[in-house]
């Protein structure tokens, strides 16, 4: 019998991808609710990891005729003790129908998995951020100069050596300057020889003796200096300094608008810089660097001073980011308490110790929802910030009450950072 | 039979040859031992990504383009990495050749088991069962989807993605009540299928003049001339095969909105022999595979260690679980349909009196093979059940029938249990979980108002009460009414005619504006 054996395994995989794609442009929308969703729940660093979804099935459901209810006669193996006629009472069937139930509703609701490009893909989209990574954002370069060969003109400390030496000899071997032993041996057989040989090997000593002056160990022309070229080295490390005030006025509303901001920040970072670092400073009247979980979930009372912050993130950065290696963002959230004493102490330290050596500092003021932004009077922190600004320190900063609001004002924050205010670094 | 060949393999590494040599020893006892007639064999090593995206597109090797594939993949796939399920060991494809599909992380022995399985088992059950015969075109089917596949893409670049989709949606809906259940005045040809559309289409082509398009259309002659009956006999109706019906009589329908329902019903129709004949199939191939590794087993060519690893996997295939198993849900067709192939083995070869009385036919004939073939080539799961489920197995699965009526406020009663008076009502009622006629429901095309507002009527016969979904209803007759584009009427009648309750659908635009 003839047979043929095909090995299929070099084809090209994925043959269903396609289909794949299809489904997740039918799904979009479904798809989009749930992966922002899914990122809610998720850390920071996780948002762009993929991962399951879960999506409604209403509007993806394949529907069928299909008959439910009435009689059912079944036939089932396994019977142990049941004669016939009994009636078995219907407290199983509940239990079994409670379980069909809840199948159905895992059917109702459709998992599956994305993968990191899908999932960063939608979550993206919705955001428009391609657009936004278009714009100039802050140079991410540190100034430096590295080696780039030799030249023949320089300064004597660049002398290189070994090359100078090295083109010396070669000069040396091509000329055929003598080698001292080579006069010394000669000299030696002078002293030795007779007087008949003695004037020829004389006058030879004296024609190599006048050829090893006249050919110098080391010409001018040898000599090689090191070069240098100042260079813009790209710094593809940055971190990110995610400053919040925790005391009790903060609400879990206002927290997650803080988290999802710094989520965008996050993203859009991780895009730019290959390594990305992300510092939680929570302050009350003091502060401290916390893990994320406590960053976000705990707890904490006391006042409020924003100062103490600031002094943690310079802290911070003195011992372990230094600005000529790290890329240094920052941004704050709070609901703009702070107290008046400490306006002083903020402004100095902002415009001292934190602006400069930032690309990026973002102060976002967060409000419950349902209020507008134009109901809110200016907080002591916003009317302080609001000071620093218009005296030219480059601060972003927005106020923000709704989720819907966020993308917005990441959007807004980065466009008016290319354009007038580029003094930060 | 004593060990007086070579092995075919050792251990678990196999390569090409290896393949071949099994092959070739499964062939060898096929044909002399068990009697198969198969097609020519086409063997396909792929790996677990690629089976994956097999499963996703009903196992065939190409298919059109739709999103449905895709959910289902993306599904799959979900399962599948959170291990939650294991990707079978093989595929096969009801086509001359015949495609099996093999995992490449298979061991040898399971390979063996696999050829065995498929390239020897399904295929001669492909090959001999009337079913498959009379409805499915094995030369012709991947033609026929290769053809499938291009026209949806041309479709698409034609007329857009959106209105392909929806048809293909409609059409995916119906798609249970777009098969012929009843042969017809020819076979399925599917290679003169794939002709006709193309000449079709070159004929459009070659006869296209865009005048035509300003030529106004006037009104339809009247048809009010025509009788009830007539009409009826016009239509073709009652109907039961929605697609075909409306491929042919739905009015505003473009060409190849037609050819889109027509590829839809060809592939449903091929498929619909498979659904009938589960048990028989898996139980064919089953006990085909048994047969040939035990045989290999005794003649020596596979080592007792390999043999082992057989039996605990085909162990697992045939497992059935009880009722009040956490693991159960219904019966494994593996199982039941093994189970049967062996008690007719015995009944055949060493027959008890009950046998002899219930099976005079075939009890004690003494050809197990010839028996085996003839049931293979003629039954298909409900008629093989009603026929040779014996006493004895319903024992040994310790069977027994519940009658739930919603309306008996006791409970749930147990009609029949494996006992004397149980065996045939047990029988009958389990060949009937397998009655295709049972299984979907019976909704048939019962007439057009064409003198009016051509609305389309359909008639779900109810059998004991089971009423249509009714959300699924709704959507489905929206996507009836799309392609119909007047309205759709459904009811629901109960063995004495009384309408139990009625749908109405009207189009949505976009179909119609097409």
């Amino acid at each position: 019998m003839a047979m043929h054996i095909v090995d299929r395994r070099l084809n090209a995989g994925s043959k269903s991808l396609e289909n794949r794609q299809r489904f997740l442009r039918r799904a979009k929308a479904l798809v989009q609710g749930a992966v922002k969703k899914s990122s809610q729940d998720r850390d920071i660093k996780d948002v762009l990891e993929g991962g399951e979804v879960s999506v409604p099935l209403d509007g993806m459901n394949e529907p069928r005729f299909r008959r439910e209810g009435g009689t059912r006669d079944m036939v089932l193996p396994g019977n142990k003790k049941f004669v016939e006629g009994d009636i078995l009472p219907r407290s199983g069937e509940d239990r079994r129908k409670a379980r069909g139930a809840g199948e159905g509703e895992s059917e109702d609701v459709f998992r599956f998995i994305l993968s990191r490009d899908e999932f960063v893909d939608l979550f993206l989209d919705d955001l428009e951020l391609p657009d936004l990574a278009k714009r100039k954002l802050a140079e991410a370069e540190s100034d430096g100069i590295r080696r780039a060969g030799y030249t023949t003109s320089g300064s004597p400390s660049n002398i290189s050596v070994s090359r100078t030496v090295r083109l010396a000899l070669a000069r040396r071997v091509a000329l055929r300057r003598p080698r001292p032993e080579a006069i010394a041996e000669l000299e030696a057989n002078i002293a030795s020889c007779d007087e008949a040989d003695r004037t020829k090997l004389m006058a030879e000593a004296d024609a190599l003796k006048a050829r090893f002056r006249r050919i110098p160990f080391i010409d001018p022309v040898d000599i090689r200096y090191r070069r240098f070229e100042p260079t813009r080295k790209p710094v593809a490390q940055a971190v990110m300094f995610c400053l919040m005030d925790v005391s009790g006025s903060m609400s879990e509303h206002m927290k997650d608008l803080a988290k999802r901001f710094y989520m965008l920040l996050y993203v859009f970072l991780k895009r730019r810089y290959r390594h990305v670092e992300i510092v939680f400073i929570r302050h009350t009247d003091r502060a401290e660097e916390v893990d994320e979980d406590t960053f976000f979930h705990a707890q904490a009372s006391g006042g409020t001073l924003v100062s103490s912050a600031l002094v943690a993130m310079h802290e911070i950065v003195r011992s372990r980011f230094r600005p000529a290696d790290w890329n240094i963002y920052a941004a704050q959230a709070s609901d703009g308490d702070n107290s008046y004493s400490d306006a002083d102490v903020v402004g100095r330290l902002l415009t001292e110790m934190i602006l400069p050596v930032s690309q990026f500092f973002a102060y976002l003021e967060v409000g419950e929802g349902g209020g507008s932004g134009f109901d809110m009077s200016d907080s002591s922190l916003w009317s302080l910030y609001h000071r620093l600004r218009t005296d030219g320190a480059p601060l972003s900063m927005r106020k923000v009450t709704e989720r819907t609001q966020i993308f917005p004002v990441f959007h807004d924050l980065f466009r008016r950072r290319g354009s007038p205010q580029k003094a930060a670094s | 039979m004593t060990a007086t060949t070579e092995r075919l393999f050792e251990g678990a590494d196999w390569n090409f040859e290896t393949l071949q040599r099994v092959h070739d020893a499964c062939a060898e006892i096929a044909a002399t031992e068990l009697g198969l007639n198969i097609y020519p064999n086409q063997i396909e090593v792929i790996t677990a990504e690629q089976m994956l995206d097999a499963y996703c597109s009903a196992g065939m090797p190409l298919y059109y383009k739709h999103w449905s594939f895709g959910k289902q993949f993306a599904h799959q796939e979900a399962f599948y990495r959170k291990g939650l399920m294991g990707l079978a060991y093989e595929i096969v494809i009801n086509s001359s050749p015949c495609i099996s599909y093999l995992m490449e992380e298979n061991t040898a022995t399971m390979q063996t088991l696999v050829i065995a399985h498929a390239a020897f088992g399904h295929n001669h059950f492909f090959k001999n069962n009337y079913l498959f015969k009379q409805w499915t075109d094995a030369e012709g089917i991947l033609d026929y989807l290769e053809f499938a596949k291009t026209y949806v893409a041309q479709c698409e670049e034609r007329h857009g993605r959106e209105m392909v989709e929806q048809t293909l949606d409609a059409a995916h809906a119906l798609m249970s009540h777009g098969i012929d259940r009843y042969p017809g005045k020819k076979k399925l040809d599917l290679r003169a299928e794939e002709k006709r559309a193309g000449e079709r289409r070159l004929h459009e082509e070659s006869a296209f003049n865009d005048l035509w398009r300003t030529v106004p259309t006037g009104p339809v002659k009247s048809v009010d001339s025509l009788n009830v009956e007539r009409r009826r006999k016009l239509l073709g109706l009652p109907q039961e095969n929605l697609l075909y019906f409306l491929e042919k009589s739905a009015p505003r329908l473009q060409p190849w909105q037609r050819e889109l329902l027509r590829i839809v019903r060809h592939v449903a129709q091929y498929f619909y022999p498979q659904g009938q004949t589960k048990v028989m199939n898996e139980g064919t191939a089953t006990y085909v595979h048994y047969r040939i590794l035990t045989r290999l087993h005794e003649q020596g060519r596979i080592s007792d260690g390999n043999f082992l690893e057989f039996v605990r996997s085909h162990t697992n295939v045939v497992f059935q679980p009880e009722f009040d198993d956490p693991r159960f849900s219904g019966f494994n067709p593996y199982a039941l349909g093994f189970a049967m192939m062996q008690d007719i083995e015995r009944i055949v070869s060493s027959p008890t009196d009950e046998d002899r009385e219930w099976f005079p036919e075939i009890a004690g004939t003494g050809d197990v093979m010839a028996t085996l073939r003839n049931i293979w080539a003629n039954y298909r799961d409900e008629s093989f059940i009603s026929q040779f489920l014996s006493p004895r197995l319903m024992r040994q699965m310790r069977m027994f029938h519940l009658h739930d009526n919603p309306d008996e406020s006791a409970g749930i009663r147990v009609d029949a249990i494996h006992n004397e008076r149980g065996y045939r009502r047990i029988r009958r009622e389990l060949a009937r979980q397998y009655d295709v006629g049972f299984v979907e429901p019976n909704i048939e095309v019962v007439d057009v108002d064409l003198a009016g507002n051509r609305r389309l009527m359909l008639r779900h016969a109810v059998v004991k009460g089971a009423l249509l979904a009714p959300g699924d209803v709704e959507r489905v007759l929206q996507h009836l009414a799309d392609l119909w584009s007047y309205d759709v009427s459904l009811v629901e009648v109960d063995a004495s005619d009384v309408v139990l309750k009625e749908y109405i659908a009207s189009p949505r635009v976009m179909v119609a504006a097409a």
